[in-house]
């Protein structure tokens, strides 16, 4: 097994750290300007949520180097107050902070695939891939 | 007992001193010291082991040491030359020490110790704070620095204002812009503003939020407010972020942006061209000619 390259988000600058690590990984993996670009606020999207919902958390990325398809996968954990509503989060323009709520129906268009893991009141995991085209 | 510890320690300090150069000495070829001079670094020492043997007779902290380690942070010496230096002491005085006496019992050797750290343990705490607290002091300097940098405006033309961002936008300095374009807009009597975000690595939800906020506050006091510098992977984000940004004018360059600008403020780009035709019709005559 790999080392998972990884990201603790403690403070808001924790967020640029986890960004920059996803966004040397996916240089490295051929990905094109546009898609760093998208991998990196979607990273953005989901460490802030960890720093805001949660608390602390982190992130951390696997690189997927099959002979079929590359790609970069993001995976966001924390053991905050978990999502009770999943449909409702999902929503654009739902936001608990007063925020635009775009950011997790974001993510889920910036990205391949997108997968929620919650309990309410244990905590969030969300793996969401980018495939290299 | 501890008495006689600082007596022998004090009585041979000359062969301590000599014992603790020599290992000091040593380190250094293939060390952090090794860019000082050499001069510069057997003086330093020398003046290093005289403090502390001074801290030694003084019981403690002396205005010597003070001003050593002042100096000595001044001048970017490493810490670890300090820490280094003091943990030589620390057993070489030991070593000497024990070599003083033919029978060491357990005790012997606990009070030996004990004694020494006595000494060594306030100085490194001494010196690390002296060090900690210029770090400190530095960072703080820095952020102030960069505060300044932050969310500069530039008044280009009557009625016409920049704020071109560079790296990345958090919480505090997203709250600096919207402070800085709203002063800036009324101080310099703004009719529009161009925020350029060129330089801006990631626009993700939070930057693109407080650029709305900040553009509306901007048309609540009665000014534009033009986006400019928009990437077109920042582009394409944006859009599969599903954010609107069709409330304010955007441009891709701040040259397209300035046109828009001078245009909304009743002016227009006049190219003059008769200049140049002039100095073609002497071209054309000379080589007729
Ligand atoms: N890790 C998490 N733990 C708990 N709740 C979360 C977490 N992530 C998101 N949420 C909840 O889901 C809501 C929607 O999140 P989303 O990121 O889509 O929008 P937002 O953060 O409110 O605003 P923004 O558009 O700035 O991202 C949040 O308001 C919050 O209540
Ligand atoms: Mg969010």
């Amino acid at each position: 097994m790999e080392i998972k390259p990884c990201v603790n988000i403690r403070q808001e600058w924790d967020i640029v750290g986890a960004r920059q690590l996803g966004r040397e990984k996916a240089k490295e993996l051929g990905f094109g300007t546009v898609d760093q670009a998208r991998i990196a606020t979607a990273i953005s999207e989901l460490a802030r949520n960890i720093y805001l919902y949660a608390g602390t958390g982190k992130v951390y990325f696997e690189t997927i180097d099959r002979l079929d398809k590359k790609g970069l996968k993001v995976v966001a954990v924390d053991e905050g107050p978990g999502i009770r509503d999943l449909s409702q989060v999902m929503q654009d323009g739902y936001s608990t902070s007063g925020g635009l709520g775009a950011g997790l129906p974001g993510v889920k268009r910036l990205m391949d695939t997108f997968e929620i893991n919650t309990e309410w009141g244990e905590g969030t995991e969300i793996i969401a891939v980018k495939w290299v085209r | 007992m501890p008495k006689r510890v600082d007596k022998i320690v004090i009585d041979n300090s000359d062969v301590i001193i000599k014992n603790w150069l020599k290992i000091v000495s040593d380190k250094k070829q293939n060390d952090y010291t090794s860019s000082i001079s050499d001069e510069l670094f057997q003086s330093t020492n020398r003046e290093f082991v005289n403090v502390i043997f001074d801290s030694l007779g003084n019981g403690g902290i002396t205005t010597e040491l003070e001003s050593f380690s002042e100096r000595l942070v001044n001048l970017g010496w490493p810490l670890s030359y300090l820490t280094d230096g003091l943990q030589t002491f620390r057993r070489v005085a030991i070593d000497f020490v024990l070599s003083q006496h033919d029978k060491i019992d357990t005790d012997l050797f606990s009070i030996i110790l004990d004694r020494v750290d006595s000494w060594v343990d306030p100085i490194i705490n001494k010196l690390v704070n002296e060090y900690s607290g210029s770090w400190e002091h530095t960072v703080s300097l820095q952020r102030v620095a960069l505060q300044e940098l932050s969310a500069p405006l530039i008044p280009v033309m009557r009625n016409i204002t920049i704020m071109p961002l560079i790296g990345t936008i958090d919480t505090e300095r997203a709250k600096l812009i919207m402070e800085n374009l709203l002063d800036g807009v009324i101080k310099h009597n703004a009719e529009v503003v161009l925020i350029d975000i060129t330089g801006v690595p990631v626009v993700d939800t939070m930057v693109a939020h407080h650029i709305i906020q900040a553009a509306e506050a901007v048309r609540l006091i009665g000014a534009t407010c033009i986006l400019v510098g928009i990437r077109p992977e920042i582009a394409q984000t944006i859009v599969n972020l599903g954010i609107d940004l069709g409330k304010f004018p955007t441009k891709s360059s701040l040259r397209k942006g300035f046109e828009t600008a001078l245009e909304l403020t009743g002016r227009t780009i006049y190219r003059e061209d008769k200049k140049e035709t002039i100095v073609k019709d002497i071209m054309n005559q000379l080589s007729e000619g």
